[in-house]
């Protein structure tokens, strides 16, 4: 017999007999309602105390944000989506000094990983909302915002629309209704890559960004 | 670093250990101020929580699953399946090693990067890999420090919790050249660096699993680093490795299960990142992995499952908040155990795994204070299993007939006889009270040392009065 067969035959022939399986009451996890600016608190509030930072803007502003972003960290390039509003935008306003040299991420990782692992500086992508109560980000990467855009780089700055704000993760599934089905790859990002493995003591940016920025559009 | 220090681990030495260990003062130092860092973090992550309801939902949560278990298993198969990931089990260690190796042989793998994975460890999978010529190193820098020293994680969250910042310098200095220095952030981006070129290079990465969600065919990962990510992403193929009862019905059983794991492990509200992966790279992505497996493990699960009140232990979403709470865990450290999984679940885990012959010391290594218990996310009733693995050691009793592979190797005839005599005095009002008399007339001969017991304590004495005696003078 399949070892497959082996041991479903043991979990359902189980010598205890059947098992009787509890309700499962979510009520628990419900927060109280927060209004939108709430929200935002509540959001910047744990991203900050996790090492990310946040900066509120506009749908005018946020290009001057990052571009001072950018500036301040000396970053050379900026890694942006390719069709997404976020990418279009940006490559309008190619030409502005302050803004570092424009990289698009459009063909497969195999042809330029090296590159992407040493030589990028800087990230940007869109979100898909994000979570107030755990001050999370959510990102399902997609053929224009490729996986490794929010890991490879040391800083990755994302994207957050405030009206895209849910309380917790529990609403943000049902809302989105994830159960329908999922993408390939799915993520919640709440601070800068971290570690405590040596001696408990915190440090930033062991494997993925140093550094999250998040750049809120109110 | 390519032989596993565990594979000759003794498990039955687990009091020379403990007491070599108690014996050093860095070792005591370094987990005392670890755990005590742990339990007032995760205190404090609660606050504002109605903590006992949400630890009632994510025992029922457990529950709930594992009732279903063989048909979420075939859901979450079919689901995976249909996504393009490829689902094997393995019923046992060995057999999920080799289905490992024959992935990397058909793609002529010679190198495996390896995100954090406790299966991987429980089945030797290093060790496992290195003598087939395929090296496999860790990434997580915990795992990573742990490879470099060639030893095992002594926590199931913080694997080299037991090592300070100087300790892990020179490993570092000796082993990979990095300079010596204090400079935790200095450390970590020498590692950074060392471990982007190997993430590079892998031809395989293999990662462990939080949950595998059946109703959507997605497997998550719970992890602050990032080469977890790294791991299931860059290299061209991804094997994920778990145990049989990691398996839950779906996402919104996962919302719940998060909260209880990242705030009871580390007093984290969330961990940096939640990876959910429910495919391989698709042809128009431009990253991931081209092929995902997962390999489902039973190695003993299946077992436990059998008994009513065993199968409790597969509740375990391995927070390690019970290790962190326990005061035997947290003096002797993870090592003393010499077993995969360390404290209070490795003691009721263990056993299991490698047969109460071999782990006839674990179910004792505890005070049965309780608190394992109490912080368990999934009110897994931890000292009771205790209490019924010493009774399944000495053969269990006319309530609970012995089960578990071993059972029987503590039993001796003697303590056996004294009990009965004990209970058969206890349930004889005469013979009691004239044991009694005789033990309160007689008091001068009770020996002073009474084995291990007086090493630390001095022996209680009887009374001059039996506590009938007593009463009755206060009567008249």
């Amino acid at each position: 017999m399949s070892s497959r067969n082996t041991i479903l035959q043991r979990l359902r022939n189980r010598s205890g007999g059947t098992l009787s399986a509890p309700e499962c009451d979510f009520s628990v996890l419900k927060r109280p309602d927060w209004s939108t600016a709430e929200r935002l608190d509540r959001f910047e509030q744990m991203i900050e105390s996790v090492h990310g930072e946040v900066h509120r803007c506009t749908e005018d502003s946020w290009v001057d944000r990052l571009a001072e972003v950018l500036t301040t960290r000396g970053a050379r390039n900026l890694l942006i989506p390719k069709e997404h509003s976020i990418g279009l935008r940006l490559r309008t306003e190619a030409q502005r000094e302050d803004l570092p040299n424009l990289l698009i991420y459009d063909e497969p990782i195999e042809s330029w990983q090296s590159v992407l692992f040493n030589d990028v500086d800087a990230s940007i992508t869109s979100t898909r909302g994000g979570i107030a109560e755990t001050g999370s980000l959510i990102l399902w990467p997609t053929p224009d915002e490729p996986r490794l855009m929010s890991l490879v780089a040391p800083i990755h700055i994302a994207v957050l629309r405030a009206d895209e704000l849910y309380t917790t993760l529990h609403d943000a599934m049902r809302a989105q209704n994830w159960a329908s089905g999922m993408p390939t790859n799915a993520l919640l990002i709440s601070g800068p890559s971290k570690t405590a493995d040596i001696e408990q003591t915190l440090a930033y940016g062991v494997h993925g960004p140093k550094e999250l920025i998040v750049l809120v559009i109110e | 670093m390519t032989d596993s220090a565990h594979h000759h681990v003794d498990v039955k030495q687990f009091h020379p250990r403990a007491r070599e260990a108690i014996g050093n003062p860095k070792i005591r130092q370094n987990f005392r101020r670890a755990m005590d860092g742990l339990m007032a973090k995760r205190k404090s992550a609660f606050e504002g929580w109605d903590l006992e309801t949400l630890r009632e939902l994510g025992a029922n949560i457990r529950l709930r699953a594992l009732a279903n278990l063989p048909d979420l298993l075939e859901q979450l198969e079919q689901k995976l399946t249909d996504n393009g990931i490829k689902v094997h089990w393995a019923v046992d260690g060995d057999e999920a090693c080799r289905i490992i190796r024959d992935i990397c042989v058909a793609r002529d793998a010679k190198s495996v990067i390896k995100g954090k994975s406790m299966v991987s460890e429980e089945m030797e999978l290093n060790h496992y890999l290195s003598g087939e010529g395929i090296e496999a190193l860790e990434s997580d820098l915990g795992e990573y420090i742990v490879q470099l020293a060639d030893e095992t994680p002594s926590h199931i969250i913080m694997p080299a919790i037991h090592k300070n910042t100087g300790e892990i310098s020179e490993l570092m200095h000796d082993k990979t050249g990095t300079d010596l220095s204090n400079d935790v952030e200095y450390l970590t981006a020498s590692a950074r660096q060392q471990l982007r070129e190997k993430f590079m290079n892998a031809d395989v990465g293999v990662s462990g699993v939080n949950f595998a969600v059946a109703e959507t065919g997605t497997l998550c990962l719970v992890e602050n680093e990032g080469n977890g990510r790294m791991t299931t992403t860059v290299p061209p193929c991804h094997i994920a490795v778990t145990g049989i009862e990691k398996v839950v019905p779906s996402l919104e059983d996962v919302s719940a299960l998060l909260a209880l794991l990242t705030r009871s492990a580390t007093g984290q509200h969330i961990t940096t990142y939640f990876n959910m992966i429910s495919g391989p790279r698709k042809p128009e992505e431009l990253d991931g992995p081209e092929e995902v497996h997962l390999v489902l493990v039973d190695n003993g699960r299946a077992t436990i499952y059998q008994d009513d009140e065993l199968l409790d232990t597969l509740r375990c979403i391995r927070c390690g908040a019970c290790m962190n709470h326990c005061p035997v865990y947290t003096r002797v450290g993870g090592h003393a155990y010499g077993t995969t999984y360390p404290g209070p679940i490795g003691k009721i885990l263990m056993p299991h795994m490698v047969g109460l012959d071999e782990g006839r010391h674990l179910p004792t290594a505890s005070s049965l204070c309780g608190a394992c218990g109490e912080v368990c996310p999934v009110k897994i009733p931890i000292p009771d299993l205790l209490v019924r693995l010493r009774q399944e050691s000495v053969d269990g009793d006319k309530l609970h007939p012995a089960r578990v592979r071993g059972h029987g190797a503590k039993r001796s005839s003697l303590e056996a006889m004294i009990w009965k005599g004990w209970s058969w005095m206890h349930s004889n009002a005469g013979v009691y009270r004239f044991g009694t008399g005789l033990a309160t007339r007689f008091r001068m001969l009770q020996p002073g040392k009474a084995g291990a017991w007086t090493d630390y304590r001095t022996a209680p004495k009887l009374a001059s009065k039996t506590l009938h005696e007593r009463m009755k003078e206060r009567k008249q």
